[in-house]
């Protein structure tokens, strides 16, 4: 009997663990697809189109100009593009491609790759 | 009654149609692309994906265009597709990882007929590409260059004129040679309508913009600038 509450308890660990890292990993895919191309895969502003862009793309990890920035921001330029944000048009608009849920964790993801914010 | 089963009759034709056509093709060609509109539509599908979707082919390109291209396939995608499989970090930017790109498989002359006539075959459903999205003003061209490389930020992505532009959408410097007037316009409309995730975003451009930039588009690669 013990060793069965032991064994679904364990089993129920398993299944929590999994699926909170499932979500952190694929808030990183999203990234991954649609950032990355601009923002790099240092996270840093150096992505594989940066030579033809005339205005360079933040550098996700730089503590002091994300800090400088509010999730209010980071959400209106993230779902509106930079020109909501007074920024360059080179900054897409993603309201139309990712869920709100997805915009929510890519801020919070955000905070994480800067270590900086609220 | 009876239109339901004319309409039940027009489904099963439309869908034996297309069925067929993909059936022509070799069947090595179904292992990397989409051939029948899938049903699965998660990112996961876009991250194991291994060739862009061709479900809707015959309303995409030009016949021409598939026949040359399937016996000589030069790069679509700059940087390897999908392209977040394929760069690598580089000295001061991201980078295409050529380790990582395999070519096309190239058709000889007879073998890429017969696979444009069965591509040609895969139609879009009509609201999908409606025939007529391009008005076809071509006066529209040059404001349709300067939105691209400036007020809409295109170029971020995409080659165009003079083969300047980014790395992570197909080049589009032959996109006149290579795709219907009609798909450009539908396709910038909405991306995302065409396949639920692709990491091109959607900007609410006017039609006035569309118009203009399809123009642009039309004109890439036919010579005659
Ligand atoms: C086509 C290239 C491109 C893509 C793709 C892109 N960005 Fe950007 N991004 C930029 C550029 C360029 C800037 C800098 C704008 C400026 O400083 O005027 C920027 C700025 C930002 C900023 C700072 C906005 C501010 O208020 O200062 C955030 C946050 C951001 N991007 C997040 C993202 C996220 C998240 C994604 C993926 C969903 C993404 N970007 C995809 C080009 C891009
Ligand atoms: C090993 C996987 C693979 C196989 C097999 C394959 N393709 Fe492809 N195909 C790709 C990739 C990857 C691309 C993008 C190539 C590029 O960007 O240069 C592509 C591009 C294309 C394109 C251009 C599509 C676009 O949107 O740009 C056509 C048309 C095409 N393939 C037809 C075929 C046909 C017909 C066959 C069967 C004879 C075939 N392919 C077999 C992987 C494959
Ligand atoms: C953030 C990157 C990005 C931006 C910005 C972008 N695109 Fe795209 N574009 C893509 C991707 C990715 C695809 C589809 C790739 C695939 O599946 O073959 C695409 C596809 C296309 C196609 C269809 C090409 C084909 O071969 O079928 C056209 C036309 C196009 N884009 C035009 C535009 C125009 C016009 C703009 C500006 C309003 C624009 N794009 C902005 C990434 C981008």
């Amino acid at each position: 009997m013990k060793m069965q509450m032991v064994a679904a308890f364990a089993g129920l660990v398993l299944l929590l663990t999994a699926s909170t890292s499932h979500a952190e990993q694929s808030i990183e895919q999203v990234y991954g697809v649609y950032c990355v191309q601009c923002h790099g895969l240092n996270r840093n502003g150096t992505g594989i189109n940066v030579p033809s862009l005339s205005v360079k793309p933040r550098d996700h990890t730089d503590a002091k100009s994300m800090g400088d920035s509010s999730d209010e921001e980071l959400t209106k330029a993230i779902t509106e593009g930079g020109l909501a944000v007074n920024k360059s048009v080179l900054m897409p608009t993603w309201g139309h491609v990712l869920s709100e849920e997805q915009i929510k964790g890519l801020v919070k993801y955000l905070r994480q790759v800067c270590k900086c914010g609220t | 009654m009876k239109g339901l089963l004319l309409a039940v009759a027009g489904l099963t034709a439309a869908f034996l149609s297309s069925a067929s056509a993909a059936d022509k093709l070799d069947p090595s060609c179904s292992g990397c692309h989409a051939l029948v509109k899938p049903t699965d539509t998660s990112l996961d599908r876009l991250l194991t994906r291994k060739g862009p979707d061709l479900w809707f082919a015959g309303s995409e390109f030009n016949k021409d265009w598939l026949v040359s291209w399937l016996q000589d396939p030069k790069p679509i995608h700059p940087a390897g597709y999908p392209y977040f499989k394929t760069i690598k970090k580089g000295e001061k930017n991201d980078v295409p990882d050529p380790s990582k790109i395999t070519p096309h498989p190239k058709l000889n002359k007879a073998d890429a007929e017969a696979a444009a006539e069965a591509l040609m075959n895969l139609k879009a459903p009509a609201d999908l590409v409606p025939a007529g999205a391009f008005k076809g003003d071509m006066k529209g061209a040059r404001m349709g260059a300067l939105a691209f490389v400036k007020f809409r930020g295109c170029v971020a992505c995409h080659q165009g004129e003079n083969g300047q532009g980014g790395l992570s959408g197909p080049e589009l410097t032959d996109a006149g040679t290579r795709l219907q007037p009609d798909f450009i316009a539908a396709y910038i409309t909405d991306p995302q309508r065409f396949d639920p995730h692709i990491w091109m975003p959607t900007s609410n451009l006017k039609d006035l913009d569309i118009q203009r930039l399809t123009a642009f588009l039309v004109q890439l690669g036919q010579g005659d600038k």
